[in-house]
């Protein structure tokens, strides 16, 4: 199986406070890694030192590397600008610009330079269809992306952040601010993006990485606990910790 | 309940009537005030005012006299305070709040510019007599008055700038730099879009400010009788309220009346002025609801 992101020794702190301990991990392509843990356990920091959001934060240090196509992301051969558009990004609530649908899915792209209507019309078009929201904003993509329900927008998001063609889509706990059946229609679309995307999902359900996820990895106090095919981890957890937190035994 | 309970009761029920009254009369001191002296201004100054009072030059006699040159004045130094104090503010708001690091130079420039905005205006006019006048010999120009007006103003824009940056919320910032975007595209692309009502609206509101002042320009030099018009920035000029206030210091009475008619005037500019705040706030706000 090939790695498309391999974290080596990673730590981080945030001031003097080590929020992440010696992580070591390979994230495989074409696949849904989870990351599952309690509040507080350093998954969503995690996530977010792959594609150096975690920059804007100030007072912070990481130490150790992350390998993507063959460089250190924290590396100076590393431009955290183009990183962040082939590693995008989906938020915990829905963030979509207080712009209309078509400027929000092609606001990346014309950042990148791509001007020519007949690319963006496709593109607006393509992944509109690809996050099946096409059949219900199609007579309204000039119209503001505000009016949408928030399942809507947060397909928007996905549909924003896939634009521009990356490679991997961080997902922090894109469902937790959703109704059960935009959640549902959330974990489809993440099922049928597998195919074109590498996707990694922090979650704070349970059934929700058991249901969609490949991978699974469980955080808790910094450390990477456990990490294995999701299968292995529920139905035969090597930790007694992992065990203890599927179970429901804390967390 | 018994009789103490009620008696207390009665009291504490008394007390808030009483208050609830001298809260009133608070208010009403206010609007009271400056109704009498709108409605004085208004009686004084309207029979004086026509098309021919907008279009004179002042003069000696009371008939003929008008506020012309000090209307263009005002105008063209309103126009060039907004040029060079609107880029710099909105500029100086910008780095403060996206690209300056949290330090203590920084926060020492934060608090420094707070404290600028409480400097009192003729001071500014010192400045501006030193600085522009002489220093950079400008002499007793609209261009001098212009930048020393925009100096006074500089710290209100800065301020209500950076309260419209702050405003703007962390998780469009954030998605906006998720999809590769440098600072100045985040700037452009979602800060000011979002954070551009609350800047023209505190800046509008700043340049109004400018427009009222008197002080600052009677120190840089503004004339107090002027027969001509100002055709540029390097033209010597007055204003609006210093033509008001030589009006209101000649002895003869009609001239009262007329300083009332040219109050007028300047108040009709600044309700303009301000309403195009409001409209503008007003007009964006429901834009960007959600």
């Amino acid at each position: 199986m090939e790695a498309i992101l391999s974290v080596r020794n990673l730590n981080f702190y945030y001031g003097d406070n080590r929020a992440l301990k010696d992580i070591n991990m390979d994230i495989y392509k074409n696949n849904v890694t989870a990351f599952i843990g309690p509040s507080g356990c350093g998954k969503s920091t995690f996530l977010r030192t792959l594609n150096r959001m975690n920059d804007f934060i100030e007072n912070v240090k990481v130490e150790g590397s992350i390998i993507y196509e063959g460089k250190d992301i924290y590396s100076k051969e590393m431009e955290p600008v183009e990183l962040r558009r082939r590693i995008g990004m989906v938020f915990q609530k829905p963030n979509p610009f207080p712009k209309t649908i078509y400027e929000n899915i092609v606001y990346g792209l014309r950042k990148n330079g791509v001007n020519k209507k007949e690319i963006l019309d496709e593109v607006v078009e393509k992944t509109l269809k690809a996050v099946a929201l096409y059949d219900e904003v199609k007579d309204k993509i000039y119209k503001s992306a505000l009016e949408l329900s928030g399942g809507q927008q947060q397909r928007l998001c996905i549909a924003r952040a896939i634009a521009m063609q990356p490679d991997v889509v961080l997902m922090d706990e894109p469902t937790s601010a959703l109704d059960p059946i935009s959640t549902m229609k959330i974990e489809e679309l993440v099922l049928e993006l597998k195919k074109d995307y590498t996707i990694i999902i922090v979650t704070h359900s349970m059934q929700q990485a058991a249901r969609i996820s490949d991978y699974t990895a469980f955080f808790l106090n910094g450390e990477v606990i456990e990490y294995d095919e999701t299968s292995k981890i529920f139905s035969n957890p090597r930790d007694k910790r992992t065990e203890d937190y599927i179970t429901g035994r804390f967390g | 309940m018994n009789s103490e309970e009620l008696r207390r009761l009665k009291r504490r029920k008394m007390l808030n009537s009483i208050m609830h009254v001298i809260f009133l009369a608070c208010t009403l001191f206010g609007v009271v005030v400056l109704a009498i002296l709108m409605l004085d201004i208004l009686r004084k100054g309207i029979p004086w005012l026509s098309l021919d009072f907008l279009k004179n030059f002042p003069s000696r006699f009371p008939r003929k006299s008008g506020i012309y040159p000090a209307l263009l004045g005002s105008l063209w130094v309103i126009l060039l305070t907004a040029l060079i104090a609107f880029p710099v503010g909105v500029g100086t708001a910008i780095y403060l709040e996206e690209y300056a690091e949290d330090n203590k130079f920084t926060e020492f420039i934060k608090l420094n510019i707070a404290n600028l905005a409480g400097v009192p205006s003729i001071i500014y006019g010192m400045l501006g007599l030193a600085v522009f006048v002489r220093l950079f010999s400008m002499g007793r120009t609209i261009l001098a008055a212009a930048f020393t007006m925009a100096i006074l103003i500089l710290p209100i824009i800065i301020i209500s700038s950076q309260e419209a940056i702050k405003s703007v919320p962390s998780s469009l910032k954030q998605a906006s730099y998720a999809l590769g975007t440098t600072k100045w595209q985040t700037v452009t692309g979602v800060i000011l879009p979002y954070a551009l009502p609350g800047i023209l609206t505190g800046s509008i509101l700043a340049v109004s400010r400018a427009l009222g002042e008197a002080a600052p320009l009677i120190v840089v030099g503004a004339l107090a009788y002027v027969s001509f018009i100002p055709k540029g920035p390097l033209d010597q000029f007055t204003v609006l309220p210093i033509q008001i206030f030589n009006w209101a210091g000649m002895p003869k009475k009609e001239f009262q009346d007329i300083a009332a008619a040219g109050i007028i005037v300047l108040l009709v500019i600044l309700l303009g002025v301000n309403s195009v705040a409001i409209i503008l706030r007003n007009k964006y706000q429901i834009r960007m609801k959600d």
